[in-house]
């Protein structure tokens, strides 16, 4: 086991950077860059049974420190993710990746992840229960205990692997809904999703996108991320996956001491394509910079 | 695509809004005409995507129009400001498809990518011929330099202040082999619809990352659906769905 290694429901990751859904595609338009073999894992483009175009556009706006985005799950579905996408994926990366999946109904969710499940090549599956891009869908399943929770349990009933639950940060109480999770079998949280966001266009008067409002990621978003990783990794007895405008390899500690087993970089990933990269790289000099042996020690170690 | 830091040469402005930059590095990276590079510029997040409008060794000409805070700190940066840049972005034209007597039509800020394309078009011997609209005479730039390489070049100003008035469409010669275009929306519509050869269309969209991985500039297609940014933004007449 190396210094930047960590455990994530029984699998050994190299280390704990995960580039977030959304962000990265099926990896190969990074895989030209570099070898993504060096990432603990990754996160692949939110899934749905049906494949879909999304939002019209635009379907971005920039923000300070930060972006909006109303992509709307744009994939081709999970039939051809498994046809083509990761026969592909399987030639640049070799290590068990993340599935994430979407759904509009419990039965979608089920549907979905089973037939991930049979894929060898995944070997988690991050259940988005918090896209704030789609209607009657996404989001709903994740601002209500109970819901978090059906969809919770009919995915963990279709597949043995390790199950993480994705939520969204636009509830008014995340603990309540990453414990209905847990208690509904999750094997992981991860948070948090985008916050939803809005902005205008003075000249014309108009939102900036076109579907009016979006999720909103970046550095901006950051200390949210980090106050509610605290609360979820303090309330329950599972890990929980970091995320919310991670940068930097000091980013990842500071996520990871207030609770994160791993952490997602997204948005970065998008301003600099290499971001993933040089986090892992400069890591462990960030470890000695704060005289941490092991990263795995910091884990949740404010209190 | 490369990630390359670039050194402003010069920054000057060729109307009251439109800027010529030149930046001194690395441009391997770029492979055809109509292919963008994505600049960083310090205090916003993301990057702006900006066409190549020539490239001459370890020289590339950016010409870009201020529509926005970004782009106006672009247009104060002095000789010696070193950008992180992507290079080398999108697929650009297809030199191949353009016949020996290519038409060319750029409207407003969409002028800059013809004159690379120009430039090699004339160099592989073909017979160019270019329209440049613009709104208003004092809206004009690049005239000679497209002349300077031996194109037939017309201008058109919709209000008739310079060169023949009215649109690109309204400058059309009699025969052309093929045509490749880049400007506004209703021109490119205007131009699917006046032209009769085959032909390539450049669009733009608001973008997140610029080299195709977070499907923020996504549009429908007769061919499926495609990334303006890595797919694009060159698209064939043929493949194109315009949406109303």
């Amino acid at each position: 086991m190396g210094r930047l290694s960590v455990n994530l429901c029984g699998t050994e990751l190299d280390n704990p950077v995960i580039p977030a859904s959304g962000t990265f595609g099926f990896g190969y338009e990074f895989a030209e860059l570099y070898d993504i073999n060096c990432l603990g894992t990754f996160s692949f483009k939110g899934t749905t049974k049906e494949p879909r175009f999304g939002n019209p556009t635009p379907r971005i706006a920039e923000c300070t420190e930060g972006l909006i985005n109303s992509v709307g799950l744009q994939n081709p579905g999970v039939d051809e993710v498994i046809a083509s996408e990761l026969p592909k994926l399987k030639k640049c990366f070799h290590k068990p990746v993340m599935a994430n999946v979407s759904g509009f109904s419990v039965s979608d969710y089920a549907y979905t992840c089973e037939l991930l499940d049979k894929q060898e090549q995944v070997g988690f599956i991050e259940v988005n229960v918090s896209c704030p891009n789609v209607h009657s869908g996404g989001m709903s399943f994740g601002t209500e205990p109970s819901a978090a929770a059906e969809v919770t349990s009919a995915v963990k009933a279709v597949t043995a692997k390790p199950v993480i639950v994705k939520l969204s940060p636009n509830v008014t109480d995340i603990v309540s809904i990453a414990k209905a999770c847990e208690q509904a079998g999750a094997d992981a949280i991860s948070l948090i999703n985008t916050l939803m966001g809005m902005r205008i266009d003075l000249n014309k008067r108009q939102p900036v996108i076109k579907n009016k409002m979006g999720g909103f990621s970046g550095p901006a978003i950051f200390p949210v991320a980090v106050r509610m990783v605290y609360q979820v990794a303090n309330a329950v007895n599972i890990p929980v996956v970091g995320m919310g405008g991670i940068t930097t390899a000091d980013d990842v500690i500071e996520m990871m001491m207030a609770g994160a087993s791993a952490v997602e970089v997204g948005a970065a990933n998008l301003i600099n394509p290499f971001a993933c990269r040089d986090i892992i790289n400069d890591l462990p000099n960030a470890l000695d910079r704060y005289k941490i042996n092991n990263i795995r020690d910091i884990i949740g170690v404010v209190k | 695509m490369k990630q390359v830091l670039l050194t402003v040469k010069e920054n000057i402005a060729l109307t009251e809004n439109v800027f010529k930059m030149t930046l001194e590095g690395d441009l391997s990276g770029i492979t055809a005409p109509g292919q963008f590079v994505n600049i960083k510029i310090n205090n916003f997040y993301l990057r702006r995507p900006i066409s190549v409008c020539d490239l001459e060794g370890n020289i590339l000409t950016l010409i870009y129009k201020v529509v926005g805070k970004g782009t106006e700190v672009m247009s104060k940066m002095g000789a010696g400001t070193v950008l992180d840049v992507l290079t080398g972005l999108g697929n650009g034209y297809d030199l191949e498809l353009c016949g020996d007597s290519p038409l060319l039509l750029g409207g407003g800020v969409g002028v800059p990518p013809m004159y690379l394309l120009a430039k090699r078009l004339v160099k592989s011997g073909k017979k160019v011929s270019v329209i440049l609209g613009f709104n208003t005479g004092s809206e004009v730039f690049y005239e000679k330099e497209f002349a300077a390489l031996g194109c037939d070049t017309k201008v058109t100003t919709v209000d008739g202040s310079y060169g023949i008035k009215g649109f690109v469409t309204d400058a059309l010669p009699e025969s052309y082999s093929h045509f490749c275009c880049c400007g506004p929306e209703p021109m490119l519509r205007a131009v699917y619809k006046s032209t009769v050869t085959s032909g390539q269309f450049s669009f733009e969209e608001r973008m997140g990352c610029g080299f195709g991985a977070c499907m923020g500039c996504s549009c429908k297609t007769l061919t499926g659906y495609k990334r303006i940014c890595k797919d694009g933004p060159v698209l064939k007449k043929e493949e194109i769905l315009w949406e109303d």
